[in-house]
């Protein structure tokens, strides 16, 4: 079996053409399970965190953390969550260990430009989502 | 319990034990040794349910075969006894009565090929649905795992590289303001094209004698030779 590496080969070229020419560079994280950081030109802020497990592979991005959250609006920002869940195209709000991601999951033989598809909404849905929850974060 | 209750329990607990909990290494061996299993035993059972099947057809074909004897049989004795052959129509009777033994033989065997038929069909629904089960218990606990595992990798190199020390707010900010910034130098880029290219093109209408600009030099000195007429006039 290729590695995730191996399979994400190209990605950042295909990734940059689909964001207008961004410069996407792609970088392995070191760790057990093998996951790839791409992080995209003028979003350094939002790196993509790409990993592969026997059955799909998870594209992460990571939002803020539960400190982040006003406490007074903390339950009606995680209605929004979960309302917003469905709505979103290719992408769904979790939480890992305290931190608020948005993610998309693919089947482990997704092809490349699905990967990037997905990359590309995940960047554009996060930043697009903390546009409009900003108001929930102190 | 499934797999999402185990999940929901630990998550209740600590996240922290998600990873190890979850994901008992031999607890993924014992399913994937009940999978094969199941498969093994799914390949024996489909084997004799071949077995089983061809044999409730074979009685379902006697049973209809010592029927139609028996009824030829019937029709024999009550032919022998119009034409006045009780014996005959007895000896037939004889017969009539080994047939019926038969075919109660053949009925008794049809039933029981055909509770064992059901017994492994059953047997066989119930090893995919365990051999599904297991799979998605052990998919999932592979996943969690693989999740768990990168998350913690993820989590690692954030904090060392410093990268999440902002908050998301801040991020955001950052990130506009490098939209707006790229949208304010692509303006200004483009006002400079155009103030050059206007500028250029001012020049080159100029060099070519055409525009206002041209003659303003001799207006203004057609200005001052008639301030100087007029001066030259008034001294006289």
């Amino acid at each position: 079996m290729k590695s995730l590496q191996e399979r994400l080969g190209g990605l950042d070229v295909i990734l940059g053409a689909r964001l207008g020419g961004a410069p996407v560079s792609l970088q392995p994280i070191p760790g057990e399970i093998p996951v790839i950081q791409a992080v995209i030109g003028g979003r350094e802020e939002l790196p993509i965190f790409i990993t592969a497990s026997d059955d799909q592979v998870l594209c992460i991005c990571y939002l803020w953390t539960d400190e982040e959250i006003i406490p007074a609006k903390r339950s009606e920002l995680l209605e929004l969550l979960l309302d917003l869940n469905p709505a979103i195209p290719l992408s769904a709000f979790g939480r890992v260990e305290g931190r608020y991601v948005l993610f998309g999951a693919l089947a482990r033989d997704a092809h490349i430009d699905d990967i990037a598809s997905d990359v590309a909404a995940l960047s554009d849905n996060a930043i697009d989502a903390l546009d409009a929850l900003s108001g929930y974060l102190s | 319990m499934s797999v999402i209750g185990k999940i929901v329990t630990l998550l209740r607990g600590s996240a922290r034990e998600l990873g190890e909990s979850i994901v008992d290494a031999n607890g993924v061996r014992i399913y994937e040794q009940e999978i094969r299993d199941a498969r093994d035993a799914i390949a024996q059972a489909k084997n004799n349910l071949t077995g089983v099947m061809a044999k409730e057809m074979q009685s379902a074909r006697e049973i209809e075969r010592v029927r139609a004897e028996t009824a030829r049989l019937e029709n024999l004795a009550i032919e022998a006894l119009d034409k006045g052959k009780p014996d005959l129509a007895e000896e037939v009777a004889a017969k009539v009565a080994e047939q019926e033994a038969e075919l109660e033989k053949q009925t008794q065997l049809h039933t029981d090929y055909t509770q064992q038929s059901n017994r492994l069909k059953d047997l066989i629904k119930a090893s995919e649905a365990k051999i599904r089960e297991h799979e998605r218990e052990v998919q999932m606990a592979k996943a969690t795992e693989s999740v768990y595992k990168a998350t913690q990798s993820i989590s690692e190199n954030i904090v060392a590289s410093g990268s999440k020390l902002v908050s998301a707010k801040e991020s955001l900010e950052r990130i506009k303001k490098r939209h707006e910034d790229q949208a304010d130098r692509m303006t200004a880029a483009d006002t400079l094209d155009q103030e050059l290219g206007t500028k250029a093109l001012e020049l080159r209408l100029a060099k070519a004698g055409i525009g206002e600009d041209i003659h303003r030099k001799e207006k203004v000195m057609e200005r001052i030779r008639a301030r100087h007429e007029a001066a030259a006039a008034d001294k006289v």
